[in-house]
C-alpha cells in the first residue's frame, strides 16, 4: 500500500524539475538582452550558448500542454526539460563573467521624461555611441532618489531640486549636474472659477485656489512635479492643503491630467506632458513662465559605495552624454517640430543660480 | 465610442503592417506568460496533488492558504519579488531585477496557488475508489498518480486556463519587477498603461485588442486540447 515516504517521490521530482526549469526560464529571457548587448564582444559566446535553450524552452510549453492530456508522455518531456535546464546552467555559468563587467546602466528618472518622448530620443542615441545599455525605470522621482540611495539604481535623471540637494548631502550621490530647465504651468477649466488668470503670481493662484475651495488634483505621490507643487502651497501659507477641494491621484503626470479635466479641476503639470495630452483635455492654460514655476532636471551619479555591482562606468558615460553637446542639441530642439515650441531648455555647464 | 473603434482599426492596422516593435511587445508578453505558467504548472499540480490526496496535521490550514492565495495581490507580489531581487536585497547578486526573468518569477509566484486550488479541486472530484482500483490493478503510486492525473486532465487544463489568465492580464507586478523598459521587459499591459498615461488612447486600444486576441487564441488552443473527445 501506500507509504507517505514512497508517495513523496514523484513530487520531491517534480520539484527539482521546477527548480531545472526556473534556470531553463533565466537561461532564454537573458537572450533579448544578450543579443542587444551584442556589440559588446565579451558576450557574444554567452549570446550564441543561450539561443539553443531558448528553443527548448519555447518548445516545452507544447509538450507539457500534450503531456498533461496524456500522462504516458510525461517521462519523456521532463526529461527533455531537465536537459534543457542542464544547457541553460551552463550557459548561465558562461554568461556570468561577461556580466561583472556590466554594459547595463539602471536610469532611475521620472515619469515626465518618458511621456513626453525626450527619453526615446536620448536613449537609442546614447546606446549607439557608447555600446552601454540604457534600463532606464520611469518612476516618481522620490521612488528615483530611494532607488538610488538603495544601490539599486546606478545613476538618475531627475527634477526635485529640494530632495535632491538632500540626497547628495547624504553622500547617496557623488555627482549631480544640471541638464535642462523648462516650466510647469498651471492648467485648469476654461470658466476659471478661482480666478487664477487675474492673479499675478503662482502663489496668489494658489491662495485664490484655497479660498474659493475650487477643486484642485495633487499627483500626491512625491514626484518633482509634486514637491513643486507642495513647495508653492508652503509659500502660500498652507504646510499641507487638506479638505474635500484637495484631491490627491497618487498616479502619474498623463493620469493626473485628465482627472484634473474630468472634475472641472485644477492641476499643476510639466508643459510637455501637457502638450501631448491636450487633445484629451478640457483643460486649458491658465498660468506660465512664472519663476516660481522653474523645472529644473539634473543628472545624478549614484555612490558607487552603496552597492558593489553599481555601474560607476556606464552612470559616468550617461551624465557625460546627457551634458554633451550631441544630447543638449537633442534636448534643445525636442519638441519643435512637434509643438512649434521647445519643451526644454538646454543647460549643460551653467551653476545653478544662473538659471533661477 | 469612438475611441473604441480607431483602437480596433489602429490595432488592425498594427497586426497587419507588422510593426517589429509592436510584434516584440506580443512575443514578449507570450514568451514571459507562458513560461510563468508552466513554472506554476511544476509547481502547482504537485503541491494540488499532494494537499488533494494525503491527510497529515496541517493540511486544512495549508488548503485555505492555498485557496487564499487564489486572490494573492499581484501587487503585493511585485513589492516582494522586487525587494528580494534588488541589487540591495539577498538575489540582488543574480542581476534579474528589471529582466523578463524577473518578470516570469513573479507571474509564477501569481500562477501556482490558482493551479494548486484548482489542482485540489479537480483530484478531489475523482471517486476515492477509482484510486484504490488503480492500486488494486497493481499499479505503482506513480502510475495511480498518473492516472488521476489523465482521469483529471479536463479540470486540470481549466487550471492551465486561468493560471494563464491571471499572468498575461497583469499589470502591476509587471510594471514593478520589469520596470516597463523598451524591447526589454515592455509587455502588452504595461505598454497598454504608459500609452494610456502619454494620452494616446487609440493606441492603447490597439494593444488591448491584440491583448485579447492573443488571449483568445491561447484559449482555444488549450479548450482543443480539452474537448477533443466530442461529448457523448
Amino acid at each position: 500500500m501506500f507509504t507517505k515516504r514512497f508517495s513523496i517521490l514523484p513530487i520531491l521530482f517534480l520539484l527539482v524539475t521546477i527548480l531545472a526549469m526556473t534556470l531553463a526560464g533565466c537561461g532564454s529571457s537573458a537572450t533579448p538582452t544578450a543579443t542587444e548587448t551584442a556589440t559588446a564582444a565579451a558576450t557574444t559566446p554567452a549570446a550564441t550558448e543561450t539561443a539553443t535553450p531558448t528553443e527548448t524552452a519555447t518548445s516545452a510549453p507544447t509538450e507539457t500542454a500534450t503531456a498533461t492530456a496524456a500522462p504516458t508522455e510525461t517521462a519523456t518531456a521532463t526529461e527533455t526539460a531537465t536537459a534543457s535546464a542542464t544547457a541553460a546552467a551552463s550557459a548561465t555559468a558562461a554568461q556570468a563573467p561577461a556580466r561583472t563587467g556590466s554594459k547595463d546602466v539602471i536610469l532611475a528618472t521620472t515619469t515626465s521624461l518618458q511621456d513626453s518622448g525626450l527619453l526615446d530620443v536620448l536613449q537609442p542615441d546614447f546606446e549607439a555611441k557608447t555600446g552601454y545599455t540604457l534600463k532606464p525605470v520611469a518612476v516618481g522621482t522620490g521612488q528615483a532618489l530611494q532607488l538610488g540611495a538603495q544601490g539599486d539604481a546606478d545613476v538618475l535623471f531627475v527634477h526635485a531640486p529640494s530632495q535632491e540637494e538632500a540626497f547628495m548631502s547624504n553622500g547617496d550621490g557623488v555627482d549631480r549636474r544640471l541638464v535642462a530647465h523648462n516650466y510647469f504651468i498651471l492648467v485648469g477649466p476654461a470658466s476659471d472659477p478661482a480666478g487664477v488668470k487675474n492673479t499675478k503670481s503662482a502663489v496668489d493662484a494658489f491662495k485664490a485656489i484655497s479660498d474659493t475651495q475650487s477643486i484642485f488634483v495633487s499627483r500626491g505621490d512625491k514626484s518633482g512635479t509634486n514637491t513643486k507643487e507642495l513647495s508653492i502651497w508652503k509659500k502660500a501659507g498652507m504646510e499641507s492643503p487638506s479638505g474635500a477641494w484637495y484631491q490627491q491621484t497618487g498616479q502619474g503626470m498623463g493620469a493626473t491630467l485628465k482627472v484634473a479635466s474630468e472634475k472641472g479641476g485644477y492641476t499643476l503639470t510639466d508643459k510637455a506632458t501637457y502638450l501631448a495630452n491636450k487633445a484629451n483635455l478640457d483643460s486649458v492654460i491658465l498660468l506660465e513662465n512664472d519663476p516660481d514655476f522653474l523645472n529644473v532636471y539634473s543628472v545624478i551619479i549614484v555612490n558607487p559605495n552603496k552597492n558593489a555591482d553599481i555601474n560607476n562606468a556606464g552612470a559616468v558615460a550617461w551624465a557625460d552624454y546627457l551634458t554633451g553637446p550631441d544630447a543638449q542639441k537633442l534636448i534643445a530642439d525636442y519638441g519643435k517640430d512637434k509643438y512649434g515650441e521647445p519643451l526644454f531648455f538646454a543647460d549643460a555647464g551653467k551653476s545653478y543660480d544662473e538659471i533661477k | 465610442m469612438q475611441l473604441i473603434w480607431e483602437g480596433l482599426k489602429q490595432a488592425l492596422a498594427l497586426i497587419f503592417s507588422g510593426d517589429p516593435q509592436i510584434m516584440g511587445i506580443t512575443l514578449l508578453s507570450l514568451q514571459i506568460s507562458l513560461s510563468g505558467t508552466l513554472i506554476s504548472l511544476f509547481l502547482g499540480v504537485p503541491v494540488g496533488v499532494w494537499l488533494a490526496l494525503y491527510s497529515f496535521p496541517g493540511r486544512r490550514a495549508l488548503v485555505s492558504l492555498v485557496n487564499a492565495g487564489m486572490g494573492l495581490p499581484p501587487v503585493v507580489v511585485g513589492l516582494i519579488v522586487s525587494i528580494f531581487l534588488w541589487r540591495s536585497g539577498p538575489f540582488g547578486l543574480l542581476h534579474i531585477i528589471y529582466t523578463p526573468t524577473a518578470m516570469i518569477i513573479a507571474q509564477a509566484v501569481i500562477a501556482s496557488p490558482v493551479v494548486a486550488g484548482l489542482t485540489i479541486a479537480a483530484i478531489q472530484q475523482i471517486d476515492p475508489k477509482f484510486r484504490l482500483q488503480v492500486l488494486g490493478l497493481g499499479a505503482s503510486s506513480v502510475q495511480s498518480m498518473l492516472q488521476l492525473l489523465r482521469e483529471a486532465r479536463l479540470p486540470l487544463l481549466a487550471a492551465v486556463m486561468a493560471g494563464f489568465g491571471a499572468v498575461i492580464s497583469e499589470v502591476g507586478a509587471a510594471t514593478m519587477v520589469g520596470g516597463n523598459i523598451l524591447g526589454q521587459t515592455r509587455v502588452l499591459t504595461t505598454a497598454m498603461v504608459l500609452e494610456t498615461s502619454k494620452g494616446d488612447f487609440a493606441a492603447a486600444m490597439a494593444l488591448g485588442v491584440i491583448l485579447l486576441i492573443l488571449v483568445y487564441a491561447v484559449n482555444v488552443a488549450l479548450t482543443l486540447i480539452q474537448q477533443r473527445r466530442k461529448p457523448q
